[in-house]
């Protein structure tokens, strides 16, 4: 008989988001992806999310942490994030970039918060 | 005209929104409308031939990222309930009444198009232009293709301390073996390979805690190629005190200008040194005139030296203290500034802002009185402008 070897799982944690209308939203997060992929993956709706495609060159891919869970977040961000995160709303010390957060084992059971409303890189005077 | 005939919307069952501009305001507007109404149709008119507004001309073409959001975009104008009409500008093709006659309701996108003009002597001159028209010149916008632009000139002023300001300059100073594997336009990478340009004077009213630019842009021009960067210390002096008391993108802005003036690292100072050009930062100083030599030509700008007054730190203003000076160059582009245009006697339009009186982007009616419900899409006129 053939057999052909199982297909490596991929592995996954539960994140939660909490989107703009209070609801709350979980998915089954592939561990390794960012949670920009994770968001478009699941179809998690979120108006306007990712305009740059994870280019580091727009802000509405913008969520905020609860401090536990960012302290755990594998990467600290560069000077570069931390540029177009300063444009974005309603910033928060525990705020990132999706784009940039890369979801890991440890990050089971984390709650997100989608911020409320979204400033694109150039608001403000030009 | 052009003999646009539009569908009667007296039968109940579907609403038709038009939206005049296919900027992102157009875009996102009817990407929320097309989605959270299923009843919609949307119609987008736009004066030039293709959409996209100033993501597509206005956008430095060393950003390609940036423009990615053309992907959200398309897949919005793919909606068969979104229609996209090109080439029908409001104002000449199309009155705001045709609109208002034909369709539930009217969204006004068409962005903020005109400049801010500095009103000094010599402005008139060739090669004192708008930041703006140079843009589109180097994007390739159509009515900009002509534009007199003579690069053969040691040195530019560039009037302004917003994003697009530092976007000129940046493409001035870029070398043209960085700029040809970008969409520039071929016109402008053939002016700009022959180039004179070694020295760009980015001058702003006021000081570093009131300049509108980015951190993203700034740090940008700090790390051009075979540029160096030169900020006066003088203009920084004691701004390290009040970091402390400002909200985070402020106080990241202002300590990388601190950084920038007093305490470049290692790297920074040596290819600082060998550079070959340079750009300056320079601060509190306003434009008197643009002056010219016996041909007519530019060759510099006088400025009035400027105080800054007031307590409240962001808001300061410039007051001129008397002193002057004149910074020698062979081109001066204006960027203080856009602001919308009325294109309608009809509407109630606030003219020292450049924006229709509205409330929550309703726009007022003739007797001052804001329109309909947006949610039930009665007749009305709603107003976007992003800026
Ligand atoms: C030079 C420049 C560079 C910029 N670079 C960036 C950047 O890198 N990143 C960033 O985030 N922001 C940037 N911005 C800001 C950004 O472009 C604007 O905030 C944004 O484009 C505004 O969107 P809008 O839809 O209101 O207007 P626009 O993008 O200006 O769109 C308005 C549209 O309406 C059309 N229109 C105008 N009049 C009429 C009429 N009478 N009838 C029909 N159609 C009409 C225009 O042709 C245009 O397509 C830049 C702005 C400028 C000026
Ligand atoms: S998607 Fe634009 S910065 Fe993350």
């Amino acid at each position: 008989f053939s057999s052909s070897a199982p297909k490596p799982q991929k592995q996954t944690v539960k994140v939660a988001f909490i989107l703009r209308d209070g609801s709350r939203r979980e998915v089954d997060a592939t561990v390794g992806d960012n949670l920009l992929d994770i968001i478009l993956e699941h179809d998690v709706d979120i108006d306007g999310f990712g305009a740059c495609e994870g280019t580091l060159a727009c802000s509405t891919c913008h969520l905020i942490f609860k401090q536990e869970d960012y302290d755990k977040l594998p990467s600290k961000p560069t000077d570069e994030e931390l540029d177009m995160l300063d444009l974005a709303f309603g910033l928060e010390d525990t705020s990132r970039l999706g784009c940039q957060v890369i979801v890991t084992k440890d990050l089971d059971g984390m709650v997100v918060t989608v911020p409320q409303g979204v400033a694109d890189a150039r608001s403000g005077p030009l | 005209s052009k003999g646009i005939s539009f569908f009667s919307t007296s039968s109940k069952t579907c609403q038709h929104v038009a939206i005049v501009g296919s900027g992102p305001a157009g875009y996102y507007t009817a990407q929320k409308l097309l989605k959270g109404h299923p009843d919609v149709v949307v119609d987008i008119y736009e004066k030039l031939p293709v959409p996209f507004g100033l993501v597509r001309f206005g956008v430095a073409p060393d950003h390609p990222e940036v423009k990615n959001v053309i992907n959200t975009f398309t897949n919005t104008a793919q909606n068969d309930r979104c229609n996209f009409f090109g080439n029908v500008e409001l104002g000449k093709d199309l009155a705001l009444k045709d609109l208002r006659d034909a369709y539930t309701a009217v969204v006004l996108c068409y962005g903020a198009a005109e400049d801010r003009v500095l009103g000094i002597p010599g402005e008139d001159l060739p090669n004192v232009l708008s930041a703006r028209s140079f843009v589109g010149w180097y994007n390739g916008l159509p009515q900009d293709a002509q534009l007199p632009v003579n690069l053969d000139c040691e040195a530019a002023v560039v009037l302004g301390h917003g994003n697009v300001a530092l976007d000129v300059a940046r493409i001035l100073l870029t070398p043209t073996s960085i700029l040809e594997k970008t969409d520039i336009s071929e016109h402008a990478l053939e002016a700009l390979r022959r180039s004179s340009v070694k020295r760009v004077h980015i001058v702003g009213r006021r000081g570093p805690l009131q300049a509108a630019f980015t951190i993203k842009e700034l740090r940008e021009m700090t790390r051009l190629p075979d540029t160096r960067t030169v900020i006066q210390r003088a203009d920084v002096d004691g701004i390290d005190k009040c970091l402390k008391d400002l909200p985070r993108p402020r106080r990241r802005l202002t300590e990388l200008i601190y950084k920038s003036a007093v305490s470049p690292d290692e790297t920074e100072v040596k290819t600082w040194k060998e550079a070959s050009r340079e750009w300056r930062l320079v601060f509190h100083r306003s434009p008197l005139q643009v002056l010219q030599d016996s041909n007519g030509q530019v060759k510099g700008i006088e400025l009035a030296v400027n105080r800054l007054e007031g307590d409240s730190l962001q808001n300061q203003r410039a007051v001129a203290t008397g002193d002057r000076e004149v910074i020698e160059c062979g081109l001066v582009l204006r960027s203080i500034g856009y602001r919308g245009l009325p294109l309608s006697d009809n509407l109630p339009f606030n003219s020292s802002r450049g924006v229709f009186e509205n409330e929550n982007s309703r726009i007022k009616n003739e007797k001052g009185n804001s329109e309909a419900n947006f949610k039930k899409l009665q007749k009305m006129y709603l107003f976007q402008h992003l800026v």
